[in-house]
């Protein structure tokens, strides 16, 4: 059965062993293993159930036995006479009926010869054995102890080995080739038997101790019928049933006559009456003083044998048999009654007076137990014995009072089943190679382990099945001879009854894996691996735990778990995903087909508290829906429409507004500013229906044929849990409890968090955080940092320059990777003829630890001074192979890789001539240019650990503080007089928390901290260097001043605009968000006696030639609006606006200030307010867009929301070799990953000078920053990549067209002597792109392992 | 005609792009005729006009470059 899986969130299922991420890298599988199937805990020899049903559901019928011998020896024999527990308690009863596990295992057993499966390989041992006894406790120990490897002789009384299962189970049950093929095959593991041996009178057990056994078994059974207890009952007509049984197997009695009568309700009186009516009884009668679901036979069982004539008296009880002549003629019973069960849960027969009659019969065979004989113990043994007349031995080990022999099976228990009798010899072989190899036993009884219950849920659409049906001999054919009774199952039907086993353990532990494995990386250690705990001792916690998509089966309107073609976000995700269930495909879950219509669903699980209890708003979601509509519509083969409903569209972080533009406008993705209460569905064709108003108040219904949720991001359950057991607080919404001045801290000292733990947030911001977090723990942890870092020692380099190329090639198989399409043999002969190549090899799997090991031997041994691999990607593999010609002496750029997998194998393979003529030609290619690739140095650079860090405001502070607290000493530039910048402007955080306070403890601890040096009315005029020394002149009021500096903090930060519109500059009235903040820090009376304030949103921002959001602007009038309303409630407050972004649990300002009669008006861009000067107060007129008609507001304050701009970054950019955006901000390396870093080494950004943020987003971004310079700074070198240009000085007339190319600035010219100027390299700065290699008009610059000899020698050999 | 043309191709492939670009096609077990044959260069930037020339001189019926 497949289980859904997590990746693919539930659209498609996987098996136990599957991969738990496509995309990883390395590609992992993973074993779900859960806890152990019911059958198995239920099974008393413990059989691994599950395994074999599944290898029988594949018809792999060797396989399951060879699983069922790995705990017993009887497969055949149990899959006919096992009372199977297992199926008792089997899941699928929860479903319908148990599966029919032993028939299974018949099916298994009856489709394979033992012979033929090869013997295991066993390490034979000196000690011997003796087992007492040939019954399947008997035969179990030998079985167990002979794989161990000891000599192992078992002695029987009887003529043939099996003891009961020959001797106690008639034929029809058990057919006797099946017995004696399972007993034949136990000697082909050394085991003698000794037949028609009888301990305690052939040979005692002293002697068999005295010929070298060093460990005794008993296992004689219990064969002696116990007594009716009646009158008469020593007739000659009357036989206990186990004599009956033997005598008919043994020959002695050959056929019987008249009527037979059996006494007993269990399975040998059952077998008593069969076997009776085949011995040619005219009758066969069973009495029984209980009732029939007393019975311990299979209702199967009783009824097969009703059907062959048997007849059962049920409460009845004997009362004396009746003897004339000294022949049995009957037997006189009498009636019973069942009392209510006692408190064992059994009903006690009661005779019922008077109710006695006589039953005629000619043979009376009692069925009512045995007892052990134990004639084997002989005279006066010390051997214990209980007053039952059992063996007494230590329940754990079965161990006798006497070391050294042990005792299982019925000879302890009295009579059971083989399951358990096999059970008891698995157990004592166990104790007894521990004894023999002299290890201390157990004395108690050890409970196992309790059953646990975390078992793979059985589906809720599960199919309802009936159980295998067997069919059996007809009735007619039964009686004129001992055939087999139940036929075989057919394979079908066999297999369709393995199919309804549920899996409950998840992996079936089948090994099948550990088999196909051919990089033995799945082993059977693999597959013992447990849980457990470790203990860390740490210095500091960092939280990253991350969030749960919110579940839309709370939102019953949106039927998510009803309609297939209504899915959540992240399963649009996967739909999308060219490694989820449709390969990128984009198609509907319903039918496959790919859709032309799809609408997304904003704000599922956030922005409500009615169905969800989360304010909040989850900040991602505009964004992703904008990216899962324009994707989708590159995906699409056909035209497709996307619709996406929302309320306020949140595209507030850095270049997001230009993509919802982009989104909008050029991929044609339709907004819909609508919330939709209700989706309805057709059931014919699985399409989706929406109701919805549009903007005009037009209430429209549109048909999609999916429907996308966007559901929101929420702290699963077991988060707040793991916060609680940690100490550290969360808020209402169960994220983080932290502070605008401390993002990352928790509420516990030394605990960091980051990402969506501590409020719903993107990747950008997650990964700043995850940076901030770092650089908290690194402050801790300075004092210890490296001192855990083991450094790695290689062997000198050899010289090879004087040395013709010794090349070795290594052909990789890549498991069947490479080797199922490429022909790797041919490949290889070929890279043998091949000039230079002095050694081939071919690998399984190259990159195993093993196969490196063998090639770092092979280098030495071989004297290889080049190594070309022929396998996958040098992008992925190719540092690991040089790693390896590192330990083996050789320099790492002597190496070269034919990457026959990617641009072969995998992509030819139809084309298997063709892809191998390829992989021929791609080797031939890499060995031609292995000639000619030289060693190359890679220089190091020694690193100068000081910081400067550009900008004094919070974020420069922040930065400062966090660099040197970690010990690096740090210089502060700042081009004011002051520190503190922007932030000492502002009143409170969105979270209420004064800013001024804290600003001014930050500048104090700059001022004071010893290693900080701060440099006021500075600014920087010069710089030069790279990564790890740079030298930087400040000019400080006139002065310059140099500073030497291994890494550079930008933190210039931004500024607000100065609006152009609404009276701002005309009218004093006309407040910006800062003056706003700076009357309120005066207690301007004006703001108090205003009787209307309006807002005006985006002023400056979102406009065509400011397109981006300035992101804080709606959070800080919603501040400002509630703070007015608490100086006056009476005033009338407006806010006009486009889209309100109050993103993240910013939400809930714009919740209170609605509650607080704060009215939202909005406008569009086409229509934007007119704010007139009135000769009394100011007029401010906006269309209503609900009641299509203007609103005039008279207002004595108009605030104006106006955006954030950067400053004039040119210079510095150019200075520190650094990128702007279109909008003068500075540019990141990558915006997704590397959002705190340049693409230039050593220089870090954080704070407004990156794009508009809050003051806490500019702490955590200042935190990463000075996390990732200290990670340059911490080094003691640097060491420069070997792939560098460089110059030939002799040939370079200084034209500088390779600075001019050098993306890299990388390349400066210099003057030497007698001003002749020429083109010096930066290695440090070399990215190795070659461009000026291209450019020089001499051939002066050049790049190493790339110059033109070594590319175009490819050319070559590829048209060659 | 009776003969297929099949041409030769060299590919110049740039490292950080291109080639990677490549190295996903196979992931993805994208098919692609098998008459190409990509070269390694750290960047596009790195061709020398020589390179594409020496391609056709030696038979190349056409050359891409990538990056």
């Amino acid at each position: 059965m497949v289980r859904p899986s997590e990746y693919d969130v539930g659209l498609i299922g996987r098996k136990a062993t599957y991969k738990p991420y496509a995309q990883a890298i390395p590609g992992g599988f993973a074993i779900e293993k859960l806890d152990t199937a019911p059958c198995r805990m239920a099974c008393p020899a413990n059989l691994n159930v599950q395994g074999y049903v599944q290898m029988v559901k594949q018809e792999k019928y060797r396989e399951a036995v060879q699983i069922i011998m790995q705990d017993l020896p009887f497969p055949g024999v149990l899959g006919r006479i096992c009372p199977h527990r297992c199926e008792k308690s089997c899941r699928r009863l929860e479903v319908d009926e148990a599966v029919s596990i032993r028939e299974l295992k018949r099916v298994a057993a009856d489709h394979v010869d033992l012979m033929e499966i090869p013997v295991p390989e066993i390490v034979p041992k000196d000690e011997k054995v003796a087992v007492v006894g040939s019954g399947p406790a008997s035969l179990t120990a030998a079985y167990f102890l002979a794989l161990d490897g000891y000599q192992v002789a078992i002695y029987e009384a009887m003529p043939e080995p099996g003891g009961m299962m020959r001797y106690g189970i008639p034929e029809h049950r058990l057919p006797r080739n099946v017995l004696d093929h399972e007993i034949e095959n136990l000697k082909r593991l050394g085991i003698e038997i000794h037949t028609g041996t009888e301990v305690g009178k052939d040979v005692t057990l002293e002697e068999l101790k005295k010929h070298g056994a060093r460990a005794i078994f008993v296992g004689t059974g219990a064969w002696r019928g116990l007594k009716l207890r009646i009158k008469g009952e020593e007739a000659d007509g009357v036989k206990d049933v186990t004599s009956f049984l033997r005598d008919a197997h043994l020959g002695n009695l050959k056929k019987i006559r008249g009527k037979a009568l059996i006494i007993g309700g269990g399975h040998s009186a059952l077998d008593g009456a069969r076997l009776a009516l085949r011995m040619g009884a005219d009758q066969a009668h069973i009495i029984y003083r209980r009732s029939r679901t007393e019975m311990l036979a299979e209702p199967e069982e009783i009824e097969e044998a009703e059907r062959e004539g048997v007849k059962i008296h049920f409460l009845v009880a004997p009362m004396r048999v009746a003897v004339e002549n000294g022949d049995v003629q009957g037997i006189e019973c009498i009636r019973t009654r069942l009392t209510e069960p006692d408190t064992t849960g059994r009903r006690k027969p009661i005779p019922v007076e008077g109710s006695e009659f006589f039953i005629e019969a000619d043979h009376i065979i009692p069925a009512v137990g045995q007892e052990p004989d134990l004639l084997f113990m002989g005279d006066n043994s010390p051997l214990e014995v209980s007053k039952w007349n059992l063996l007494v031995v230590n329940p754990e080990t079965l161990q006798t009072n006497i070391p050294g022999i042990f005792a299982g099976g019925d000879v302890i228990t009295g009579p059971a089943t083989v399951i358990e009798a096999v059970e008891a010899g698995k157990r004592a072989a166990r104790y007894m190679a521990m004894y023999l190899k002299g290890e201390e036993l157990p004395t108690e009884w050890i409970e196992e382990p309790p059953m646990g219950n975390n078992w793979v849920e059985v589906p809720d659409d599960e199919p309802t099945k009936h159980r295998l049906r067997i069919s059996t001999l007809p009735v007619e054919k039964r009686l004129s001879g001992f055939e087999e009774v139940n036929l075989l199952a057919d394979e079908t039907s066999a297999k369709e009854e393995a199919g309804r086993c549920l899996n409950c353990g998840s992996c079936c532990e089948c090994y099948q894996c550990v088999e196909a494995c051919k990089a033995n990386a799945i082993t059977l250690e693999t597959h013992g691996q447990k849980r457990e705990s470790v203990v860390l001792q740490v210095g500091a916690v960092i939280m990253s735990p991350g969030f749960e998509p919110f579940d839309p089966n709370k939102y019953d309107t949106y039927r998510y778990a009803i309609y297939p073609n209504v899915v959540t976000s992240m399963e649009f995700e996967r739909i999308l995903s060219s490694t989820g269930p449709y390969q990128g495909h984009l198609q509907r879950p319903s039918d496959e087909k790919e859709p032309k219509k799809i609408a997304w669903l904003q704000c599922v699980g956030s922005r409500d508290i009615n169905r969800c209890d989360h304010s909040y708003c989850s900040s991602v979601c505009c964004m992703y829906a904008t990216k899962e509509a324009v994707i989708a519509k590159e995906h699409a083969v056909h035209e497709l429409d996307t619709a996406i409903f929302f309320m306020d569209m949140r595209t507030y972080g850095k270049d997001f507004e230009k993509y919802y533009n982009r989104a909008k406008d050029e991929m044609g993705v339709r907004y819909i500013r609508s919330r939709i209460h209700s989706i309805d569905g057709d059931p014919e064709t699985d399409d989706v229906c929406l109701q919805y108003a549009d903007e005009n108040g037009v209430v429209r219904s549109e048909t999609f044929d999916m429907v996308v949720l966007s559901v929101g991001l929420e702290t699963p359950e077991r988060l707040v849990q793991l916060a609680e057991g940690l100490g550290i607080e969360l808020d209402q919404d169960n994220f983080v409890q932290t502070g605008s001045f401390s993002p990352v801290e928790t509420s516990r000292k030394g605990i960091y968090v980051c990402g969506a733990f501590q409020e719903p947030k993107d990747i950008p911001y997650s990964v700043m955080e995850a940076s901030a977090a770092a650089c908290g723990a690194m402050a801790n942890l300075s004092g210890v940092r490296g001192t855990l870092v083991q450094e790695k020692r290689y062997p000198a380099e050899r010289d090879v320059s004087l040395e013709d190329p010794q090349i070795g090639v290594f052909v990789c198989n890549c498991g069947t990777n490479i080797g199922g399409i490429v022909d790797v043999p041919k490949v290889a002969a070929y890279a043998r003829s091949l000039p230079g190549v002095a050694y081939v090899g071919e690998n399984l799997f190259t990159c195993s630890q093993d196969s490196q090991d063998r090639m770092k031997e092979i280098i030495l041994q071989e004297n290889l001074n080049r190594v070309v691999v022929a396998a996958c990607t040098p992008r992925t593999h190719e540092p690991l192979f040089q790693e390896t010609l590192k330990d083996a002496g050789l320099n790492k750029y002597l190496f070269e890789m034919a990457n026959i997998r990617n641009q072969c194998s995998w992509v030819h393979t139809g084309q298997k001539e063709e892809a191998t003529e390829k992989a021929m030609d791609l080797v031939r290619m890499a060995v031609s240019r292995a000639q000619l690739i030289c060693p190359l140095p890679q220089p190091t650079i020694s690193v100068d650990d000081k910081a400067l860090v550009v900008g004094g405001g919070v974020t420069g502070m922040t930065a400062a503080l966090g660099l040197a607290d970690q010990g690096f000493r740090t210089y502060l530039i700042e081009k004011s007089s002051e520190l503190g910048g922007h932030a000492l402007s502002l009143l409170t955080t969105w979270r209420g928390e004064e800013i001024h306070g804290p600003v001014k403890d930050m500048i104090d601890k700059v001022r004071e901290h010893a290693l900080i040096e701060v440099y006021k009315d500075s600014t920087i005029s010069e710089t030069k260097g790279f990564v790890g020394n740079f030298e930087t002149t400040v000019s400080q009021m006139g002065e310059d001043v140099v500073l030497k500096h291994g890494a550079v903090v930008m933190a210039v930060g931004g500024d607000e605009s100065e609006p152009s519109e609404y009276l701002y500059g005309d009218d004093d009235r006309v407040l910006t968000h800062l003056e706003l903040d700076h009357a309120f820090n005066q207690g301007d009376k004006r703001l108090e006696s205003s009787t209307a304030a309006v807002f005006i949103q985006c002023v400056g921002s979102r406009e065509p030639e400011r397109p981006y959001c300035s992101k804080v602007c709606c959070t800080h009038t919603m501040k400002s609006a509630l703070k007015l309303k608490e100086l006056n409630p009476s005033m009338d407050v407006f806010v006009l606006y486009r889209d309100i972004r109050t993103y993240g649990q910013r939400e809930e300002l714009y919740r209170e200030a609605r509650r607080n009669g704060v009215i939202f008006i909005r406008y569009s861009m086409e229509q934007k307010p007119q704010v007139q000067k009135m000769d009394e107060g100011i007029s401010v007129t906006v269309r209503d867009h609900v009641l299509g008609r203007d609103i005039v507001i008279q207002t004595d304050l108009v605030v104006l929301a106006s955006g954030i701009v950067p400053h004039d970054n040119a210079s510095l950019a150019q200075m520190f070799k650094l990128s702007l955006n279109e909008d003068g901000f500075f540019m990141e390396a990558h915006a997704k990953l590397r959002p705190v870093e340049f693409a230039t080494d050593g220089i870090f950004l954080a704070g407004m000078a990156h794009y508009p943020k809050p003051i806490e987003e500019s702490i955590a971004q200042a935190k990463a920053a000075a996390s990732r310079a200290s990670v340059v700074l911490s080094k003691e070198q640097l060491t420069v990549e070997g792939v560098v240009s460089h110059v030939d000085e002799l040939i370079c007339r200084g034209c500088g067209e390779c600075v001019e190319v050098c993306p890299y600035s990388a390349i400066e010219l210099e003057e030497r002597e007698e001003g002749r100027k020429v083109a010096d390299v930066r290695e440090a700065l070399c990215k190795g792109c070659g461009s000026c290699a291209v450019a020089c008009p001499t051939g002066a610059a050049s790049i190493f392992h790339y110059d033109d000899e070594e590319v175009l020698t490819m050319v070559e050999a590829a048209l060659d | 005609m009776s003969q297929q043309f099949n041409p030769k191709m060299i590919a110049f492939a740039c490292n950080w792009c291109a080639y990677s670009a490549a190295d996903l096609a196979g992931v993805s077990r994208f098919q692609y005729p098998p008459n190409v044959r990509i070269i390694r260069v750290m960047c596009s930037g790195r061709i020398n006009p020589n390179f594409i020339l020496k391609a056709f001189e030696m038979g190349a019926d056409g050359v891409l470059v990538a990056g």
